[in-house]
């Protein structure tokens, strides 16, 4: 593509200490983190042709109504503008979703959701192609929508798919419920018949946005072979890529993604956005097309964090032993189904929490909705679960006049430990650890935003570090401190049964007298660090020590998505298996080449790679590796698999539905301003066992921001939607996220437990930090004020008692 | 409309502006400098933040019209900008020329996808520019205004502190350590 510019390129890395290797295990920078900082990293709103139009989008103000007709006559004769497409103009497949292709790639004769796509654009400016979508005239019957459980499933409630016949569609109640997931382990009632103290209560958490930074964008180039090529930012270039082509009316092979610079993810790239549209408007007009999202179209461009409904019933015996547990979780799934089956499974299968309980009920539902669709964000399922049963443990805590803590260790799940789905935990579960340790670290000082006397005459006070902050609200008045703890268990990479793989090209060859290796896969970096961690296992495995990535593209096997904290396991572990299966491959070639030279050659004896050399397993170098190689290339493409699982079943959600599991434990001290309901959190220590940090610098900054992002569903972060479905604070002014001043010092504790199952021990690291985070913050807040606090997130209205506080 | 005025140092024009075009548009669209970052065009995530003559604004919020005539320094002139400040430039292979904000960003980790960090690099840049050892509380207040959804903040305060000690150093005293010595270079398709 001679004409388009900022397109990823290749990033070379090379190891330069002389104790430091850059293998795994050390804090190596990032290979891309020059260009980030210089400004000369390509992200996909960066993208740039010559030639290139710009796309948008007219989306519906409505949350339900018939499209009665859409006229684009004058639109189509603004002067710039290029092409406008509505459903009627769709050279192929219509419909496209993760799981069940139930979304309309523009909406035709309804729509079901506040800011569904309706008609694009292409114009030679951006702002000709908004102007031009706003000429669209588009006629609206409002019809009456659906909101909530009650709703959905009344007699006579509007269907948002009728003629379901999707795979969940024949077991559940109502053709609203999307999907249903019951467990049932044990005899609940007998259980309870024995129980000294029963709590139960009602439990809500609100819709969450993912807000990463970087908008969705792309650009899609018309190929001559008739095909696309599309450079883009997402989380699984080939699932994108599969569904796009039938949209296309292309075989797969003509539709080629390259990942662009991606601006974070944490679930919102999961789905489909603009690809489908810009691949269109590209083929229509024969010009590259690159559509940018604002702020206020991204929060209706993508999926939410599912708002959830949960009642949870917990019994105890008096010294704290857990009988038996029960809950019911509704999600919102909203329009459409995007990942909302596979959310399900997971706050069904991870519900009652990390803790030992033999006799449980639990039933785990998502609706279709008239609001905005939700699918994958970080905790995916687990983190709305985690809120409810850990305000429970304090709720029975506080029954049962017990330390907290102390009933949590009592009930922790430890290796071995059989879950609701009859499933076994067979590596370290170290729950009452990480307990501990969160617990024994040492608390921030008491009147922390005081300066010491010694500066001034008296005390002085920091208004930063009160609540309120510069609104200089209080001097430390009304202001109590809170201390809360939580624990959460996540699951790691696909479940239920899912054929979950990663692939990864090495080649290793001699450049410039150097033996230096490639590493392709399509694998997303989306800012979480893979890129770093693949050049580290490659220094590991082959002893090499300068390393190029590839961009990531289709051209390579299918990485599988940068979510449920699998990259490093999944194509971390390809690319581990592709280094072990190119060594195979230098040491033949060494054989042959070298049979009459070193013995170790000829004796089968093990030999290591090790800087730039092949070594005995005492230390003895028998070759160099650039001698073995000479001119020749060695190179494997290899497909990893983790161990299979099994779905759950239908009716008693038995089965080994997960790979693996992580933990982590956070606790939280706040100062609230109870007068005025503001909440400052001064510290949230989290402890994590995640296996194996194979680069301990961005484990734990993944885990710092995980943390933020709990802390931000705790206390600010909620997307406000209308009973008539109309998202009401679609920016950055209203929907807010951490600030630096809203953040706390985040101590971090790593275990590294090792999970024999995984690549190198390793344990997914990115979501489990997101779980406890949320219910620490809320359980210090209760401390502080003794309120209940069962909705999130906590606005001040909820503290000082002065509004309705649920949707303030 | 026809636009002029001196990014990093170089005078640039842009013709055809429309009215509504802001300097962030200008930059990124006409003058071919993407680092600033376009993250809400809101005016409330700082990702697009430029020196407009010495002080940190908004880009999304200043209309390009308001510019003419004026200096800006945005994320790619950083590196020049400390060079004139008499800083001295990372050296080695990968990173020469850096900054030390931007050499400090990259050691301490604090960039993770990293479209948060060219506006952080600025607003950072102009606050130890103005107080050579803030406290924590003095880089939480200069950075409040730079959203970041991936880190958690931590490393970048990390990072803000070691610049400034770095910075505050003699050249030639050897520089407060952080993080291996890796080099990157950016090499063409294969
Ligand atoms: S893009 Fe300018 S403040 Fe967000
Ligand atoms: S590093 Fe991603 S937003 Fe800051």
């Amino acid at each position: 593509m001679a004409d388009a510019t900022r397109l990823p390129t290749t990033i070379t890395q090379v190891s330069q200490g002389t104790a430091a290797k850059g293998g795994i295990g050390e804090s190596t920078l990032r290979p891309d983190g020059t260009l980030k900082v210089t400004g000369e990293f390509a992200y996909a709103s960066d993208l740039w042709h010559e030639d290139m139009l710009w796309g948008c989008t007219l989306r519906s103000p409505y949350a339900h109504a018939e499209i009665r007709s859409v006229d684009v006559s004058e639109a189509l004769r603004i002067p710039g503008v290029r092409s406008v497409m509505t459903h009627d103009d769709l050279p192929a497949a219509t419909h496209y979703g993760l799981e069940i292709q139930d979304q309309p790639v523009l909406a035709k004769d309804r729509v079901r959701y506040h800011g569904e796509a309706v008609a694009i654009v292409a114009a030679d400016h951006p702002e000709t192609a908004r102007r031009a979508a706003a000429k669209i005239r588009v006629d609206y019957a409002e019809l009456p929508p659906v909101y909530d459980e009650e709703s959905a499933t009344r007699e006579g409630a509007p269907l948002l798919h009728p003629g379901r016949d999707d795979h969940h569609s024949g077991h559940v109640a109502h053709p609203n419920i999307l999907h249903r997931q019951p467990i049932v382990r044990g005899d609940v009632a007998a259980a309870k018949a024995e129980a000294d103290v029963v709590v139960r209560n009602d439990y809500e958490v609100g819709m969450q946005d993912q807000a990463f930074l970087g908008p969705e964008s792309g650009l899609a180039v018309p190929a001559e072979d008739g095909g696309v090529d599309l450079y883009i930012a997402t989380q699984w270039l080939h699932v994108d890529r599969d569904q796009l082509a039938p949209v296309l009316g292309l075989p797969a092979e003509k539709v080629r993604l390259t990942l662009s610079g991606v601006g974070g993810a944490f679930g919102a790239r999961e789905d489909l956005s603009m690809q489908a549209h810009a691949c269109l408007l590209a083929m229509a007009t024969g010009r590259p097309v690159k559509i940018v999202y604002n702020r206020y179209e991204s929060f209706f461009g993508h999926v939410h964090r599912h708002p959830a409904k949960l009642t949870y019933e917990h019994g105890a015996t008096r010294d704290g032993k857990l009988l038996y547990a029960k809950c019911r979780i509704v999600l919102d799934g909203g329009a459409y189904a995007s990942s909302s089956p596979a959310v399900v499974g997971n706050a069904a299968s991870l519900g009652i929490g990390p803790y030992e309980v033999d006799n449980v009920e639990v039933e785990a539902l998502a609706l279709y909705t008239n609001n905005p669709p939700c699918g994958a964000m970080r905790g995916f399922g687990a983190v709305q679960a985690c809120f409810a049963y850990e305000a429970q443990m304090d709720a029975l805590a506080e029954a049962l006049d017990m330390d907290p803590v102390e009933l949590r260790q009592r009930n922790a799940m430890s290796q071995g430990s059989v879950l609701p789905t009859g499933q076994e935990v067979d590596a370290p579960a170290p729950v009452a650890e990480i307990l501990r340790r969160v617990k024994e670290r040492p608390m921030p000082p008491q009147r922390q935003w005081e300066s010491s006397p010694s500066e001034g005459a008296g005390t002085g006070v920091d208004v930063r570090a009160l609540p309120g902050g510069l609104s200089n609200t209080t001097h430390g008045e009304g202001v109590v401190r809170g201390v809360g703890y939580a624990v959460g268990i996540k699951n790691v990479g696909f479940s239920e049964g899912f054929d979950d793989y990663s692939t990864a090209r090495v080649r290793v060859e001699v450049v410039g007298g150097e033996a230096v290796a490639l590493v392709h896969t399509a694998m997303a970096e989306v800012g979480q660090g893979g890129v770093t961690v693949h050049a580290q296992i490659a220094r590991t495995e082959l002893g090499v020590s300068r390393v190029t990535i590839h961009p990531a593209d289709t051209q390579v096997g299918s990485a599988g998505s940068t979510s449920a904290s699998r990259q490093t396991y999944m194509t971390g572990g390809a690319v581990k298996k592709a280094c072990e299966s190119v060594r195979e491959k230098v040491l033949r070639l060494g054989r042959e080449k070298f049979a009459g030279g070193h013995p170790a050659w000829t004796e089968g004896a093990e030999l290591r790679f090790e800087d730039g050399k092949i070594v005995t397993a005492g230390g003895e170098a028998v070759a160099a590796l650039a001698d073995v190689l000479e001119d020749e290339a060695v190179e494997d493409e290899v497909v990893f698999r983790h161990r299979p699982t099994e779905p759950f079943d239908l009716e008693t959600g038995q089965g080994f539905g997960h790979v693996q599991y992580s933990f982590a434990a956070h606790r939280a001290v706040v100062e609230v301003d109870v007068e005025l309901g503001l909440v400052k959190v001064v510290e949230l220590a989290c402890a994590q066992d995640v296996g194996k940090a194979l680069n301990p610098l961005a484990t734990v900054g993944q885990i710092q921001g995980g943390t933020t992002q709990g802390l931000g569903l705790a206390v600010m972060e909620e997307i406000l939607v209308d009973p008539d479905g109309k998202v009401r604070n679609p920016s950055f002014t209203d929907y807010l996220i951490p600030t630096i001043l809203d953040t706390p010092a985040i101590p971090v504790d790593v275990l590294e437990l090792a999970d024999e199952h995984a690549p190198y021990g390793l344990r997914g690291v990115g979501e489990a930090p997101t779980l406890s985070s949320t219910p620490a913050v809320v359980a210090a807040i209760r401390n502080a004020t003794g309120l209940a606090l069962r909705r999130v997130p906590v606005r001040p209205e909820h503290l000082t008692g002065t509004g309705t506080g649920a949707d303030a | 409309m026809r636009v002029t005025f001196t990014v990093n140092g170089r005078r640039h024009e842009a013709d055809d502006v429309w009215e509504g075009e802001s300097l962030l548009y200008v930059l990124r669209e006409r003058m071919g400098l993407p680092g600033s970052k376009n993250a809400c065009e809101q005016g409330e995530c700082g990702s697009c933040t430029v020196r407009l003559d010495g002080e940190s604004v908004c880009a999304c919020l200043v209309a390009a019209g308001q510019v003419e005539g004026r200096e800006v320094v945005t994320v790619e002139g950083l590196a020049d900008l400390a060079r004139q400040r008499g800083e001295t430039p990372a050296e080695g292979a990968a990173d020469a020329g850096l900054s030390p904000v931007q050499k400090a960003f990259v050691d301490a980790g604090a960039v993770q996808c990293g479209f948060c960090t060219p506006g952080l690099l600025v607003a950072a840049d102009e606050l130890i520019e103005h107080n050579a050892s803030p406290s924590d509380a003095d880089i939480r207040e200069a950075l409040s205004g730079n959203l970041c959804r991936c880190t958690g903040y931590e490393t970048i305060l990390d990072a803000v502190r070691l610049a400034a000690a770095r910075t505050g150093q003699p050249a030639g005293a050897g520089a407060p350590d952080a993080g291996p010595d890796a080099g990157t270079s950016q090499g063409g398709a294969i």
